[in-house]
């Protein structure tokens, strides 16, 4: 046993050697260039122009009001457009959006390049809902997850209201649905206008997101608390929700 | 004392019966392989453990073993509905655990559709999916037993959700039942023959029940109203009470695999029948509840005498794997 130890010990050596001999007249190898950087996306939760806070009223279109005690959904499937019009899929894109756990989704290993846009869907595809045990934030103990009847939730909002005809005044949505006509699963499509994010390798550009709570209850369908306090299955209702959803995340800003 | 408590290493797998995937002869390929859950012996004792611990429920009082007992199949023996851990299993019948992979979706309304996420459902309190498994997960990472076990498993002691699937899954998914005295009939093995009455139910079955109850599995694992009157009280209506439900479903339940079914009873979704001839009488009766009733039953009932009763029931009877239910590796490890 130690014999074959230390011939290893002498061979390396005579390696290391002969290494040294050989590289003395060649250039030290540069690091190779980074090809990759970070990029943040952010989410500024926000009831119209003001920031959301939990346990505040607030004003809905229908004139009905709302003190929010929750509001969570899930961003998936994040794909980077860049400004020659290439695209990055970035892998695994699973997160829940919580203001009280997290609004940044922060992504490493992204090419670099300037990006013009982003794709994302508010849900969770439905090959995910599909296929047994998830960990991260599809790990079914998130409170975004139907034990009993498989499928994530996309969207969670809970509060009260006065409007509520619930005993006591609650107010809760709980959208999901990941195949058929009144499935919950919303594209949205973001471009910066004029500015784009620029990746690199030594910063951390951040696309600035709004996403706006009343726009869940505005188009293109109205909903008023007084008609609609609950809603935990998938229909025709969800499905309203869903459409008035689809639009509730625009842009903010780039910061490079 | 009879019942002692042991290390579930104490009861190790019989080194003869080792643990592999099984797809018996003529039998079709499997819904759910172990492709990315590999089988290893440390994961099925974990899965094991967990099945038979009342550490998974809230009040640390009942375990999936206390509803899925191995002596009757793995349904709930003399319990018509299942009381427990969880309200919702409260208007459901324990149906029997094995040939599992098999199934296309779980519960008898199909609501869970993958082998992978049916532990998580009796483990939780709600509809939905609240907060109600963490606590247990705390459970078993304060636990050294379990620390133990899931670094065995997993390589790591860190208990969390996609660990106790998986394990769990390898527990369950392993549950084959494939000897029964039917299967030795049909492998010819040591010469096993029908009697007469076994024959002509058999041949009635076939005739009468293999549309829905389908061999080898004795189900298709699809979804009719087989007729049932609606209880008034449950008003259980089935996938109609799924989320996605649309009128269509109402009154559909799993058609259950009749593998083992002497053992099974109370019988159908809400446990209303103890016998088997039970359970014949209902189609041979005219059928009450024709919401979406099964195109493949008449509705004024099946014709049978009863000679043909009586030969259906010893039929019936031929699907008892005892082998099954006797296998040491699905036993409590607590017990010896
Ligand atoms: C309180 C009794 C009870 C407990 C505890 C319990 N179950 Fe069940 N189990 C049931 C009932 C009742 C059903 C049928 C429910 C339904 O259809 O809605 C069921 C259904 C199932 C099914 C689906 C079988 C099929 O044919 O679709 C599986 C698998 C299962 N249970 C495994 C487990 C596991 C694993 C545990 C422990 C984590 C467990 N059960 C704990 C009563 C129980
Ligand atoms: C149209 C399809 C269909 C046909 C044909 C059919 N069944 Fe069923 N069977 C079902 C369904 C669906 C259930 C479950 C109903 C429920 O749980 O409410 C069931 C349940 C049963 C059960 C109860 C099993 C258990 O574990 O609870 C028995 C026993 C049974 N059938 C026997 C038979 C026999 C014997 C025949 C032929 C005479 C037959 N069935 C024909 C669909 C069918």
């Amino acid at each position: 046993m130690n014999i074959i130890k230390y011939t290893l010990v002498i061979l390396s050596l005579f390696a290391l050697a002969s290494c040294k001999k050989d590289t003395k007249t060649v250039e030290p190898t540069p690091e190779p260039a980074p090809t990759t950087g970070n990029l943040k996306i952010n989410f500024a939760n926000k009831v119209g122009t003001a920031n959301l806070s939990y346990n505040t009223t607030y004003t809905i279109q229908s004139g009905d009001s709302i003190s929010i005690t929750k509001f969570k959904y899930y961003i998936s499937n994040i794909v980077l457009t860049k400004s020659d019009n290439s695209t990055y899929t970035v892998p695994n894109s699973y997160d829940i959006i919580d203001p009280a756990v997290k609004t940044a989704i922060n992504l490493t290993n992204v090419p670099i390049a300037n990006y013009k846009s982003v794709q994302f869907i508010i849900g969770v595809d439905s090959a995910r809902n599909k296929s047994g045990a998830q960990d991260g934030d599809l790990a079914p103990n998130k409170d975004m997850f139907w034990s009993w009847n498989t499928g994530y939730i996309f969207l969670k909002l809970e509060g009260t209201s006065p409007q509520s005809s619930a005993s006591n005044k609650s107010v809760i949505y709980h959208i999901g649905g990941f195949s058929g006509l009144n499935k919950g699963i919303r594209t949205v499509t973001i471009n910066f206008g004029s500015s784009t994010a620029n990746v690199n390798s030594s910063g951390t550009p951040a696309i600035n997101l709004n996403t706006d709570v009343l726009e869940i209850f505005k188009n293109p369908s109205p909903i008023s608390i007084s008609s609609l306090n609950f809603q935990m299955s998938v229909n025709a209702s969800s499905k309203m929700i869903a459409d008035n959803y689809a639009d509730m995340i625009t842009f903010g800003s780039i910061t490079n | 004392m009879v019942r002692c408590k042991v290390d579930p290493k104490i009861n190790p797998i019989l080194p003869s019966d080792d643990l592999k995937e099984i797809i018996p002869p003529n039998w079709p390929q499997p819904k759910y392989t172990f492709s990315t859950n590999t089988i290893t012996e440390d994961k099925f004792i974990l899965g094991r453990a967990l099945f038979y611990d009342p550490i998974l429920s809230k009040d640390n009082t009942i375990s999936c073993g206390s509803c899925h007992q191995q002596f009757v199949a793995f349904a709930n023996a003399d319990h018509a509905l299942s009381h427990g851990i969880n309200d919702l299993l409260g208007k459901r019948n324990a149906p029997g655990l094995f040939n599992l992979v098999w199934h296309s979706s779980f519960m008898h309304d199909g609501g869970i559709n993958h082998i992978e996420n049916q532990p998580i459902a009796p483990i939780t309190n709600t509809v939905e999916m609240g907060d109600d498994i963490n606590p247990i997960l705390e459970k078993l990472n304060a636990s050294s037993k379990y620390k133990n076990l899931f670094n065995k498993a997993f390589g790591s002691e860190v208990a969390d959700t996609k660990k106790l699937q998986l394990a769990m899954v390898q527990f369950m998914g392993l549950m084959y039942s494939y000897n029964s005295k039917y299967d030795r009939f049909k492998r010819q093995e040591n010469n096993t023959s029908f009697n007469d009455s076994e024959t002509r139910g058999y041949s009635l079955f076939l005739q009468k029940c293999a549309v829905c109850h389908t061999e080898p599995l004795m189900s298709s694992f699809e979804f009719r109203n087989n007729g049932l009157p609606v209880d008034p009280f449950l008003k259980d209506k089935g996938r109609g009470e799924l989320n996605t439900a649309e009128p269509g479903d109402d009154y559909l339940f799993k058609i259950p695999s009749l593998r083992n079914v002497a053992l099974t009873g109370p019988y159908m979704h809400d446990g209303r029948f103890t016998t088997l001839e039970q359970c014949i009488n209902h189609y041979t009766a005219a059928f009450t509840n024709t919401i979406n009733l099964a195109p493949e039953l008449p509705r004024q009932g099946m014709t049978l005498s009863a000679q043909d009763k009586a030969d259906l029931v010893s039929f019936l009877n031929t699907l008892t794997d005892y082998r099954f239910i006797s296998d040491k590796r699905f036993a409590d490890p607590n017990f010896k």
